[in-house]
């Protein structure tokens, strides 16, 4: 039970909207196992959002319980939170959120600046570290205006390795990227979680991309609707090579 | 070493927007450099004014007959030609006064000075020997009169350099006889400069010979004008000038409900006046140096509220990948404080560089005191934490959600 990342139960949660309370979530139960790959799939309404924000720790649930990586987190305060965040979660964003006029290095490094217990010394190292997990040890001075998507992706996802989180979190991370490129990102999702072990959850709208991952949970009007295993996962290395290579020209 | 990063993180931020960074602190730097620049300017006239009392004899205190009588009609009488002081009272005042170091009688004629072919109107001044420490006055040349000289009424004489620029050019005057009103009297001794003093009166136009030669040979007359004295320092001319109007009022036998038929001035009075008037003009000037300081302020509280709204997704950002609301606030705040006190800074050494243009250039005096300094740059820190909190607080509280989905 404890070794579960997340364990999640019968979790609500409920806006009020004015006079009327909104149902985002309508009791949601479901656990991630360390080293899953799981996309959570939903179209727009269906509460995807919501589940993304509370397996963030940006929200917490109106009721029921999550667990992550052991710790209540509908129990702890925004500062608490925030700590949380920083320690467990690594956030990959649709639009990157890369800080402009900031090197690839520095926007790696940030995490790690809200964590008073790594020196300077160590956050470079971690930094570095990260970016040549996702081949970009040659730009670390890049600014993002000098970086492809692809690129600048990869650096996002250098970002939310550095803290060495027990949980990826993935929101359409390949949703601004053409389909070559997304191939790529996701074969580096795909690497990170087959070779290091990482626990990717990867929010997504697209079937073509949870076809990636190990398992998927489709939410629909605030519950799931299916929670299945992938017997059969694609390789989005394979799919890549099979692509032409001047297709877009 | 959070809060080292926390700098950091200020800083490249700031880095990041160099450009308004700088036109932020521009506000700051106007406003700190007028404040030190305009108070300096304020301090230097004010110190000015002092040294130019001071150097009248910072201790003189001035005895004037004045009028306690009136005529039919009750009309008061001038004061011009009143005999109510005499010797009596100097040497009453010499002997009983224990706040009064040095004390001399007065009398002044103007004429005609002569030598030669040349001649000047000036003023002739009749002392006794005290008068020169009384005034603070140094001899350039020569040698001063003595109290044999008073005694004999001799017609010895001192001249100020005004006058041996008109009756000598570039003799030596010393030695020479002059004729004053007529009368012949030897040039023993030049006096220093002292130029102007605080009303625009050349002080160097003057003769200074002994009183008794100028009442008896010039005047005819047996009174005296006025009695200088000198307190035995800054601080007790107020008991000095106490103490003489009592010696004064018993030797004229004034009863209890006369008034005074005499006016004891001192220089600190003097110095007192002025100081309060160039005070007043700091303070003007200060406040008005003061409102730039505020709007710079307020240029700041306006570029950070900007800067809040346009950096929201930031904000989410942060706050998503584990910054606390107060690792936010703490950031802008300390962004605004970097802004304020390098503006600051740039301010202090900007204001200093200007007083001193205005002395080489204008040749105004100018003062930059510690404390202008020390002030304004505190203001400028308040001012930083004061209009960089609301912005900052703000910032601190966005919800993460919304931050990060705000376009």
């Amino acid at each position: 039970m404890s070794n579960k990342i997340v364990s999640i139960h019968d979790l609500k949660r409920e806006f009020k909207m004015g006079v009327e309370i909104v149902r985002a979530l309508k009791g949601v139960s479901f656990d991630v196992e360390p080293g899953e790959f799981v996309t959570i799939m939903g179209s727009s309404g269906s509460g995807k959002t919501t589940m993304l924000n509370i397996l963030g720790c940006l929200d917490k649930p109106s009721d029921g319980t999550y667990l992550l990586d052991g710790v209540d987190i509908g129990k702890l305060s925004r500062n608490e939170l925030a700590v949380l965040r920083n320690h467990k979660i690594g956030f990959v964003f649709q639009s990157y959120n890369l800080l402009a006029r900031t090197s690839a290095l520095e926007n790696v490094e940030l995490p790690l600046f809200y964590n008073s217990g790594i020196s300077s010394k160590i956050r470079r190292e971690r930094a570095v570290k990260a970016l040549e997990a996702v081949k970009l040890a040659d730009r670390l001075d890049h600014l993002p205006n000098q970086l492809s998507g692809g690129q600048q992706q990869r650096v996002a996802i250098a970002r939310a390795l550095v803290n060495e989180p027990v949980m990826i979190l993935a929101d359409e991370a390949t949703g601004n990227l053409d389909t070559r490129t997304s191939y790529e990102i996701m074969a580096l999702f795909q690497e990170l979680n087959q070779q290091q072990g990482k626990t990717i959850v990867f929010v997504t709208h697209e079937p073509d991309i949870a076809a990636f991952s190990s398992r998927t949970i489709t939410l629909k009007d605030g519950k799931v609707i299916k929670d299945s295993k992938n017997i059969q996962v694609r390789s989005a290395k394979e799919m890549l090579a099979a692509l032409p290579v001047a297709a877009d020209y | 070493m959070k809060l080292i990063n926390l700098i950091r993180i200020a800083l490249r931020a700031l880095q990041r927007n160099k450009l308004r960074a700088f036109l932020t602190m521009l506000g700051i730097i106007i406003g700190v450099a007028s404040v030190i620049a305009m108070v300096a300017i304020g301090q230097g006239s004010k110190q000015s004014i002092q040294d130019q009392l001071s150097s009248m004899g910072s201790n003189m205190i001035t005895i004037r007959p004045s009028s306690n009588q009136t005529v039919g009609g009750g009309a008061r009488l001038d004061a011009t030609g009143l005999q109510s002081l005499t010797l009596d009272d100097v040497k009453a005042i010499q002997k009983q006064a224990t706040y009064i170091s040095a004390v001399s009688p007065a009398v002044q004629s103007k004429g005609q000075a002569i030598n030669g072919a040349l001649n000047w109107p000036t003023t002739i001044q009749g002392v006794s020997p005290e008068y020169l420490s009384i005034r603070n006055w140094p001899l350039k040349d020569g040698i001063s009169f003595t109290q044999e000289d008073v005694n004999t009424a001799n017609k010895v004489c001192l001249i100020g350099q005004t006058v041996v620029e008109n009756i000598f050019g570039s003799e030596d005057p010393v030695g020479k006889i002059i004729r004053f009103n007529k009368i012949p009297f030897k040039v023993i001794g030049v006096l220093g400069e002292k130029g102007e003093n605080a009303f625009g009166q050349d002080q160097d136009d003057i003769i200074i010979a002994p009183y008794t030669t100028v009442q008896k040979r010039i005047l005819a007359i047996p009174y005296i004008q006025n009695i200088y004295a000198s307190a035995i320092n800054e601080g007790s001319s107020a008991q000095a000038t106490e103490e003489v109007s009592n010696i004064l009022r018993t030797s004229h036998k004034l009863k209890a409900t006369d008034e005074d038929d005499f006016m004891v001035r001192t220089q600190a009075e003097l110095i007192s006046t002025f100081s309060s008037t160039s005070q007043l003009l700091t303070v003007l000037l200060a406040a008005i140096a003061g409102i730039s300081l505020i709007v710079g302020g307020i240029g700041i509280m306006n570029i950070m509220y900007v800067s809040v709204t346009e950096r929201t997704k930031e904000i989410g950002l942060r706050m998503s990948i584990g910054a606390q609301g107060t690792d936010i606030l703490f950031q802008f705040l300390i962004e605004a404080i970097l802004i304020s006190i390098t503006g600051g800074i740039i301010g202090v050494i900007l204001g200093i560089t200007a007083s001193r243009l205005v002395t080489l250039f204008l040749s105004w005096p100018t003062l930059v005191s510690q404390s202008s300094i020390m002030l304004s740059f505190m203001v400028c820190a308040i001012t930083g934490v004061f209009f960089g909190y609301y912005p900052a607080q703000k910032a601190s509280r966005l919800d993460p959600i919304e931050a990060l989905r705000y376009e």
